[in-house]
């Protein structure tokens, strides 16, 4: 099958008035934007190396694989999608990690989980989700390292040694790695109870913030800002963000009423790890998601149950690349048999 | 206030219509040649009922057919027939399709049997239809179903909607209709009403026709005034401007809150629905016993000297309406019939005026061209602006993959090929496109499995049969070998005997 109708076709409609493909995806990374200063504003310059790493890489790897697979690099290259997957990508490891692990994660997200499964609009797997998920089981000792605040940290890293760790892994004489990082809440939580501790213990934490994680609350905050302003703009519908959650809503509220010692409150996991991103930005990434309104509930709340599950229950301390995943699978079925009724079918002939 | 109902999807369009609105409807000459195709209706094709050589009559009817469903064809000019073969039309496809093509005299004279009629109220509701028929009426809308065909419902009527919508952008014929005759097209419906009998009448115009409303309120004021207090019931009804509130399913949901059943028709939930221009026609077939030989129609776009709406002959060629309007400014562009969401691109402008025809869009060449189609990125937009709810991308997925089950699936003959979907796409796949193609394909292979069904039905009949004579022969055979045996048997014993005797 050919990808590009390079004859345009001489039919109506003769209107032109919509978006294209690289506005829309543009239009999702302006979103991206307040939450990504908040973040750099508090966890330092490592993020923006990050994006920026990983965003080079994957023109770079969308470049060739456009060459090898004979597509229009001319059409392709700019369209957006895979800058977006390196920013997702990028926002979703630690930001203090060697420059190799945004590299690795661009060429598993472009070059196998996109253009091996078709390129664009064939993938079948959430690349940027796809690419975390390989990088935290190949890599799981970089991918756990999360940064502290910096309002908790002695000595911030200058914008060059920044770029110095990136590269070289040298820190400063004066700053040590360990001072550095700290556990996220989702983790600190999971180890803890664990450990046997009372949530009402463990919150009292500095990791803990005003209502989940300390820092990254106000990062989840600039994000749903985002988020809002798309469904605004009517880039994403709201089904796929309200109903994933309303859905970790429901299940963590229920779980933290049957036993508060070892669950915590909703708004932590509402604000905490990347539940606010991957509701807004992550799941509703068009390609890999349900298309019908009822398919995009059952999907956008699978996924919010699979991440509470796996938060809760799980190996891993948050769950949301692989709930996206795995209703990733999903999708085909949902979309055959969550079709809206067209007009006319409730309808019949009326006698009188 | 009246309470509308909303129909699913649908989107917000620039108009346009400023270009050519206007209450002036101006006539066209009679042009130097009239084509007049022998479908332009839905259903039986008619057939000439005139030779080549015949003089004709304006509004002398020259084609006709005696199925239900089909609407014959009258001269739209004095004239001699010069012709009868095939000539191209205004079709997707750019098919040819058999014409009866008029020499006109320049006379313009009409068939003396055409008369006015003062009083046809007094027609019974048979005659009223007949009459309907016989003026060659259809949905001029751009539907042209035949709309005697329309008048016979098989059950009452709640509702006659009168659609003067008209919600492509830059068309405005049915403004310039309404604010030019309104008091004609009330007095038409008085005449429908009178033949469906409804409980209520609605004349349904898009909120961005301010002028229109105002000329159908008046007329309604000065008909009651005149003591033709039946107005009473009549309302002028401003529905939101949405493309395609025209639409006749669309308007239907939005005035009622009834959706017309899938496969059905809008009769099947007690409703009627035409065109203000075919009101407007049975009006002038009514009274006037004029058939329909002529129709509004604009003549618009970037690319077109003097946009304006004209009356036009039906079987004028295109290029004799665009010279009426000044002419193109531009070499460089596409001559689209209809609005610039529907309509038929044209190859050239040597193709008549039909009766479907509500406007010619002249377009700059380039509003199409740019545009480079990206591979689906499942966003499904197109899903949120179907008026059918249908599943755009589901569709042209299949459409691609000739997967025809899943097309029926999905309810592929539900699509209005409104365009919609194709518009909002920002992967800018020409979706309708796509649908349109899916349909003849699909037609084509029905066709195909019809005839290999019935092919294979055939094979196994003469399969049967010949299993059956090889069986009676083989039976035959069996008997004769039978026979033979008897008899041999019944001459070995004679010999037998005849040994004894002769022993």
């Amino acid at each position: 099958m050919n990808d590009v109708n390079s004859t345009p076709v001489i039919s109506s409609p003769f209107v032109a008035e919509s978006l294209s493909v690289a506005q829309v995806m543009r239009t999702v990374i302006y979103a991206l934007i307040p939450g990504i200063l908040i973040y750099i504003g508090l966890f330092g310059w490592g993020v923006l190396i990050n994006i920026f790493i990983a965003s080079v890489s994957a023109i770079i790897f969308e470049w060739v694989m456009l060459i090898l697979r004979d597509k229009q690099v001319r059409v392709f290259l700019f369209d957006g999608s895979a800058i977006l997957t390196a920013i997702l990508l990028a926002l979703a490891i630690p930001p203090s990690v060697p420059w190799w692990i945004p590299v690795v994660g661009s060429f598993f997200a472009i070059v196998v989980a996109k253009h091996l499964y078709g390129g664009i609009g064939y993938n079948t797997f959430n690349p940027a989700m796809a690419a975390y998920a390989i990088l935290l089981i190949s890599f799981p000792l970089e991918l756990s390292l999360w940064n502290a605040p910096l309002d908790q940290v002695n000595q911030s890293l200058s914008f060059i040694d920044s770029i110095k760790f990136s590269f070289f892994q040298n820190l400063p004489t004066s700053v040590g790695f360990d001072s550095m990082t700290s556990a996220t809440i989702l983790d600190y939580v999971r180890t803890e109870v664990g450990l046997g501790k009372n949530i009402d213990v463990i919150s009292q934490s500095p990791i803990f913030g005003y209502i989940s994680g300390s820092g990254y609350e106000w990062v989840s905050t600039g994000f749903l800002l985002g988020g809002i302003w798309l469904i605004y703009r009517k880039i994403i519908s709201w089904h796929i963000p309200v109903a994933m959650l309303i859905a970790i809503i429901c299940v963590s509220a229920i779980s933290y009423l049957i036993n508060s010692d070892i669950y915590t409150n909703p708004l932590v996991h509402l604000f905490g790890g990347a539940t606010i991103l991957g509701a807004f930005f992550i799941a509703t990434d068009p390609i890999t998601a349900s298309t019908t309104p009822l398919g995009r509930i059952i999907y956008g709340a699978g996924i919010g149950v699979i991440t509470f599950s796996i938060r809760a229950w799980g190996g891993y301390p948050d769950g949301v690349a692989f709930a996206v995943l795995l209703m990733g699978l999903t999708v085909p079925l949902l979309d055959y048999y969550t079709a809206p009724k067209v007009y006319g079918a409730r309808s019949s002939y009326d006698k009188k | 206030m009246i309470k509308l109902w909303k129909f699913k999807g649908g989107i917000k369009l620039t108009g346009f219509k400023s270009l050519s609105k206007s209450s002036e409807i101006k006539k066209t000459p009679v042009p130097e040649k009239i084509i007049l195709p022998l479908r332009q209706h839905i259903g039986e094709i008619v057939e000439p009922a005139v030779d080549v050589g015949d003089k004709v009559y304006k509004g002398q009817l020259i084609a006709e057919s005696s199925s239900f469903i089909s609407a014959p064809v009258h001269a739209s000019s004095s004239g001699t027939v010069i012709d009868i073969d095939k000539y191209p039309i205004p079709h997707q496809s750019g098919i040819l399709e058999r014409c009866i093509v008029i020499k006109p005299d320049g006379l313009d004279e009409w068939e003396p049997n055409v008369k006015a009629n003062l009083n046809p109220e007094s027609l019974t509701a048979d005659e009223m239809r007949n009459r309907i028929r016989q003026a060659g009426i259809v949905g001029l809308g751009g539907a042209v179903f035949p709309s005697a065909a329309k008048l016979k419902p098989t059950r009452t009527i709640d509702t006659l909607v009168i659609n003067g919508v008209e919600c492509e952008p830059y068309i405005t014929c049915d403004d310039a209709l309404m604010r030019s005759r309104a008091e004609d097209i009330i007095r038409g419906l008085l005449l429908l009403r009178k033949l469906l009998q409804p409980i209520d009448c609605i004349i349904a115009v898009e909120d961005n026709k301010p002028e229109a409303i105002q000329a159908l309120n008046t007329s309604l004021e000065k008909l009651k005034s005149d003591g033709i207090g039946s107005v009473n019931t009549i309302r002028v009804v401003a529905v939101p401007t949405v493309f395609p509130t025209g639409g006749e399913k669309q308007l239907i949901k939005v005035l009622t809150g009834k959706e017309v059943p899938q496969n059905g028709l809008p009769y099947e939930v007690g409703i009627v629905c035409l065109n203000v221009g075919t009101t407007a026609a049975v009006f002038d077939a009514l009274y006037m016993g004029k058939p329909l030989v002529s129709r509004i129609m604009t003549v618009t776009g970037p690319k077109v000297k003097k946009p304006a709406n004209f009356e036009v002959l039906i079987g004028t060629p295109i290029e004799h309406v665009l010279a009426a309007a000044g002419g193109v400014t531009s070499e460089n562009h596409t001559l689209i019939m209809g609005g610039p969401m529907m309509g038929i691109p044209l190859p050239h402008s040597n193709i008549p005026v039909v009766k479907a025809s509500n406007c010619i869009l002249v377009e700059s060449a380039e509003k199409q061209s740019k545009a480079t189609a990206m591979p689906c990125i499942r966003c499904g937009l197109c899903a949120t602006v179907c008026p059918m709810n249908l599943l755009p991308q589901q569709l042209y997925w299949h459409s691609r993959g000739k997967a025809f089950d899943k097309l029926v699936h999905y309810n592929l003959s539900d699509c209005i090929e409104c365009g919609c979907c194709s518009v909002v796409c920002p992967s800018k796949i020409p979706l309708v496109h796509y649908f349109r193609f899916a349909k003849t394909e699909k037609i084509e292979h029905e066709v195909k499995a019809k005839f290999a069904d019935q092919s294979r039905i055939r094979t196994k009949k003469r399969e049967a049969r010949l299993e059956r004579i090889k069986q009676e022969k083989e039976e035959i055979k069996a008997k004769r070998k039978l026979e033979r045996q008897r008899k041999k048997l019944a001459g070995v014993k004679n010999d037998v005997i005849d040994n004894i005797k002769v022993g």
